[in-house]
């Protein structure tokens, strides 16, 4: 599962990892999502990006399966892009997912939550920090990887007796925690609560223990939210290295501009539930209905948040 | 007693404005004193007292008074708000903050390892502690008994304490399973059928000595079985919700046990229930007795400490099982549950499966004791399956402090020990007249238990959490930040 | 067809009594999002003040008008019982707010149990009887001598419940406090930063929940003839099952789950087996709870993620 970084090359249209078509979603009256479309490219790192309100995270909550979109279809496919024809053959047999001979597809928005992240292999952190505050930072992880170490324990009547095998599977647990906790920078940590940690750190924790049930696709809700410029820095380190050494796709919804034009091979724009824009971050930001969006259709205020924009993009690449 | 009630009822009022002025705590005392004559006055002051009148039977009430009783109250509501309002709750006082470890949280700490094996070395040297102070083995009897008592409340609150404690799914309806346990023995040990099949295969006695043996186990199955049946269709819901669900489950379950006569012999119950054998020898004065095999001089009280070893070991695996399994990943999940639900089915956890696997292990640990009751009291009825054992039990899970082992051997123990110094009180008849009996303020002083530790410390005698994995050094974590119950 | 209009009647005259406890529990559920597992006891206290005035008032002063010992004894009762709500919500919720989320309804549950022995050590664990008050009926129809009843009791709990709803329908909808009340519901702390007294709102919840409580309670007892300390529990169960059918935090919904539930329960005794009758009544908790969560005329609830 070697990335390519995506110097030109346009991975979402080529290989896409996420093909989400027509999506809806309706709350009551309300149209949050309204006939959305784009494709996630397998290795890409992928931005979400619009004003508030324009139903990004609903968007998310869909992807990972915490609410059942009102149409669409979100098909996720595994190893390699699925074709057109094998996306159609699962949807039209009624199942959850098909598997062909080198690559298999996930239809998400037939998935419960909990299975797609553990059968499709969608992580995801959330805007406001979900941890297990009253569970140290190592116990964190270790729930993460629930679904292995309940098959290694035999559904825990293997463990309940102590038998070897189990011990060689919790202490492989352990180390793929300290792996992870050492990348984030919390290896000193790793015995305090996760609610003692401070803001950044919980952030970093978060993906973490996102990380530790093996994504090959990891969806970030606001990942730079609250940090300050030196901790976006490594944030920006971290993902690049989790795309680079384990393969993994990231998608990620963020107000931070520096951030997004920094590390996104691809952005996506929303605003009121419908897609505005979608290409590579160069042509995003100079794209008028981006800017528009952002700051009104005033003539002038487009001008200057264009301006506004290109110097955030210089000081983002110089820092 | 009832005055206590009243007394922090004022608790909230304006506290004392004026450092220096004793006229707002002599208001405010004031007010708390009506409030306390509004409260109790109706009630306290005045009984409604059923007279039979005459040879016709025809019950009809009348009054009495009792006003020097609901003055004593209200004074002492007036004089203690009074004190505490130029005293505790004056405005001069630094209050001190609340969090931080509990004083037994540091007597655990600075004990540490000691106590755990201390307390368990004297559990098992109980019933010989019982008999050399008291003077004889006969003599002990109630002591054991006692001891008996606490420990099967030890036992179901561990079991309470998985689905509570760890996975902070509120149950109200735990002592079901207590009953499918208890059924479960009685019915299958009196079985006819069952004991002339095993009286053609295996001797006439077969099934009266080993029927406890062959159903402890099943008991325990049944009740975990029941609990996934139960559980299963409602375990989607919220805390609340449950908490509802589950007590009226419990009522179903006991309504039913009465009303279906033929098979549960309705509210008379199930008698005469073989007693406990000690693994297939009887405990009789006969020549296959315990005594006369094991060369001893035949005593009734060799059957009530085997018993007293049973329940001892039983709530011990109880124990074991829950230690073991808060470091599988199924533990994990059940406290990773309790913290926050989304989260856990956002890393794949099936949450439906982790709460039904809570649910059922802790029916299991019920249904063990169930059946240990019913062997022990020979008798069962429906009576013995009320809301109120479910709600002591949960007191003793909440007081021990959710989550804790230790916490809640220690609240059974006061608890249970408490209600038995109830029973022993009988010289306050002395104090409070003859028609005053102490027992019946054990429910009361239950309620007022389970209000008090709410208000004044929810997190129970031990709000430490204990990790259940470390890489370098094992750090309890602190109550404040582990969440209970979700909503 | 007779038997049907007699159970009929039976039916809302019971159910009449459930709803009036079931909008105690779906008020308080609203504004704190708690369920009140003391109420039903609530109810059972209320039962017994009303007794105690009316041994007063008849026995002992000597009133000998049956209608006007009623009126005192509803306007006494209310005034006791939401005292007693009053500093119930004082002394074992507020301190809780704030807390885990299941800490108030232990606190409840708590409270229920000290209740219904409270009244149990102090009045003692007979049945207490009251002669019956108004024993006149009005016979609707006859045939094959069977008749169709409707005691003026009935008349009047039904009368009293319609009239209630609409004076509290009234408090709600169209005054600062009903304002206040739904403002809490939605935002409390929204609320107080609009200057909303939110203590003075919730208490006042519980005052009104409990006067309403109290009706029933004088209801209960000029119906039935006798209480007992554990009458608490059931009807408050029932009561509660009445609130969640109607779908918890609607008062329309709370009225028409309690008539609901008296009409189910009555209908189940009459047909089928009245020794299954509380069986019954919790199943449709638990059924109502499983398939039906929001209830009849509750709004369903978005999962916030």
């Amino acid at each position: 599962m070697a990335s390519s970084p995506a110097s030109g090359s346009r991975l979402w249209e080529t290989d896409p990892i996420l093909t989400v078509e027509h999506l809806f979603m309706r709350f009551g009256g309300l149209v949050a999502v309204n006939d959305l479309s784009f494709n996630v490219g397998r290795g890409d790192i992928t931005a979400l990006i619009g004003p508030n309100g324009a139903g990004k995270t609903t968007v998310f909550n869909c992807i990972t399966g915490f609410y059942k979109p009102s149409a669409g279809r979100l098909a996720l496919a595994h190893r390699r892009a699925a074709t057109p024809a094998e996306i159609d053959a699962a949807t039209a047999i009624g199942e959850r997912s098909l598997a062909t001979g080198d690559a298999a597809v996930y239809l998400l928005e037939r998935l419960p939550d909990y299975r797609v992240s553990g059968e499709a292999k969608v992580a995801r952190t959330f805007q406001n920090i979900r941890l297990f505050t009253g569970m140290t930072v190592l116990e964190n992880l270790m729930v993460a990887q629930h679904n292995a170490l309940m098959r290694a324990s035999g559904y825990s009547l293997r463990g309940l007796f102590g038998l070897p095998s189990w011990g060689r599977a919790a202490r492989a647990a352990t180390e793929k925690a300290t792996f992870w906790l050492d990348k984030v920078g919390l290896l000193e940590r790793a015995d305090d609560p996760a609610g003692d940690l401070p803001y950044g750190a919980q952030r970093r924790l978060e993906i973490a223990r996102a990380m530790c049930s093996d994504p090959i696709l990891l969806c970030l809700d606001e990942p730079a939210a609250g940090l300050n410029p030196r901790e976006s820095l490594e944030l920006n380190t971290l993902l690049r290295s989790i795309r680079a050494d384990h393969g993994t796709s990231i998608l990620l919804i963020e107000h931070d501009m520096s951030v997004v034009m920094e590390i996104s091979d691809h952005v996506v724009v929303l605003d009121y539930g419908t897609k505005i824009s979608d290409g590579t971050p160069e042509a995003v930001k100079s794209d008028p209905r981006v800017i528009a969006a952002y700051l009104g259709v005033d003539e002038d205020a487009v001008e200057e948040a264009g301006a506004e924009i290109e110097e955030i993009v210089q000081t983002g690449a110089a820092s | 007693m009832a005055a206590q009630i009243a007394e922090p009822a004022a608790g909230g009022t304006g506290a004392p404005a004026r450092a220096d002025s004793f006229g707002p705590a002599l208001k405010d005392a004031l007010i708390a004193g009506l409030v306390t004559l509004g409260l109790l006055g109706p009630l306290v002051g005045f009984h409604a007292v059923v007279k039979d009148e005459g040879m016709n039977g025809q019950a009809a009430l009348g009054l009495d008074y009792r006003p020097g009783l609901v003055a004593i109250m209200v004074g002492i509501v007036f004089a203690g708000r009074l004190l505490l309002n130029l005293t505790v709750w004056s405005p001069n006082r630094v209050v001190a903050t609340r969090s931080g470890p509990t004083v037994f949280d540091r007597i655990g700490t600075t004990l540490g390892p000691a106590i755990k094996p201390a307390l368990l070395a004297f559990a098992v040297g109980f019933p010989f502690l019982a008999a050399f102070l008291m003077g004889g083995l006969n003599e002990s009897r109630y002591l054991v008994d006692v001891g008996i008592l606490i420990l099967t409340y030890v036992m179901l609150g561990w079991g309470l304490n998985i689905v509570v404690g760890l996975a902070g799914l509120l149950d109200l309806g735990y002592v079901a399973f207590y009953a499918v346990g208890a059924y479960t023995y009685a019915l299958l040990a009196t079985s006819a059928p069952i004991n002339d099949f095993f009286a053609g295969l295996l001797g006439a006695t077969f099934w009266a000595n080993w029927a406890f043996w062959i159903c402890l186990p099943l008991a325990g199955v049944f009740a975990g079985l029941w609990g996934m049946i139960l559980g299963f269709p409602v375990l989607r819901l919220r805390g609340d919700y449950l908490a509802i669900v589950t007590l009226a489950f419990g009522e179903i379950i006991r309504l039913v046990l009465i009303n279906w006569v033929d098979f549960t012999g309705g509210g008379a119950g199930i008698a005469s229930i073989p007693r406990a054998t000690f693994f297939g020898i009887p405990f009789n004065a006969s020549e296959d007795g315990f005594a006369a095999r094991f060369g001893l001089d035949f005593n009734p009280m060799h059957r009530i400490v085997f018993l007293y070893f049973v329940i001892l070991a039983l709530a011990l695996v109880t124990a074991f099982a829950t230690v073991r399994l808060r470091k599988l990943p199924v533990g994990r999940a059940w406290e990773a549950l309790r913290e926050d639900e989304i989260a856990c089915r956002s890393l794949g956890i099936n949450t439906t499966n982790v709460k039904l696997s809570a649910f059922a292990t802790g029916a299991m640990f019920g249904g063990f004791a169930g059946c240990f009751f019913a062997v022990r009291a020979g008798f069962v009825s429906p009576e013995s399956f009320t809301f109120d054992i479910s709600a002591m039990i949960l007191a003793i899970v909440v007081l021990g402090g959710m989550g804790s082992q230790i916490g809640v051997a220690v609240a059974a123990a006061v608890m249970m020990g408490g209600m038995e110094l109830l029973r022993n009180l009988g010289f306050l008849s002395n104090v409070f007249g003859p028609g005053f009996d102490p027992t019946q303020y054990r429910m009361l002083l239950f309620g007022l238990a389970m209000v008090a530790i709410m208000v004044w410390k929810p997190r129970g005698l031990v709000s430490t959490r204990e990790p259940t994995i470390f890489l370098k050094e094992r750090k309890a974590v602190s109550g404040d930040l582990v969440k209970e119950g979700h909503g | 067809m007779d038997i049907f209009v007699q159970q009929l009647i039976n039916g809302l005259t019971l159910g009449s009594i459930y709803g009036l406890i079931a909008i105690g529990y779906t008020m308080v559920f609203g504004i704190i999002g708690m369920v009140n597992f003391a109420h039903g006891d609530v109810f059972m206290v209320s039962a017994f003040i009303a007794l105690i005035c009316f041994l007063l008032l008849t026995t002992v002063l000597g009133i000998t008008s049956i209608f006007l010992a009623l009126a005192i004894v509803l306007v006494v009762a209310m005034f006791f019982t939401a005292l007693t709500n009053w500093a119930i919500e004082r002394v074992a919720y507020r301190p809780l707010r704030g807390s885990f989320r299941l800490a108030p309804m232990i606190s409840a549950i708590g409270m229920s149990i000290l209740l219904a022995n409270f009244v149990q050590v102090s009045q003692g664990p007979r049945n207490k009887p009251v002669p019956p008050m108004i024993g006149d009926v009005i016979v609707l129809m006859e045939r094959d001598g069977y008749q169709v009843t409707l005691a003026w009791k009935q008349v009047i709990i039904m009368v009293l419940t319609a009239a209630l709803l609409g004076g509290f329908w009234y408090l709600v909808q169209k005054t600062s406090l009903g304002r206040a009340q739904r403002a809490c519901e939605q935002d409390r702390k929204m609320a107080a930063l609009l200057g909303i007294n939110v203590d003075h709102t919730i208490s006042l919840t519980f005052v009104i929940g409990a006067a309403l409580a109290a009706v029933a309670g004088v209801m209960y007892l000029m119906y039935y003839g006798v209480v007992n300390f554990a009458d608490g529990f059931v009807p408050g169960v029932k009561a509660f099952t009445a609130a969640v059918l109607g779908g918890i935090g609607s008062l329309p919904g709370a009225v028409l789950g309690g008539l609901l539930i008296g009409l189910i329960e009555t209908f189940w005794s009459a047909y089928f087996s009245i020794e299954y009758k509380d069986v019954a009544a919790f199943s449709i908790l638990a059924v109502t709870l499983i398939f039906l969560p929001q209830g009849l005329l509750g709004r369903p609830e978005v999962e916030k993620v």
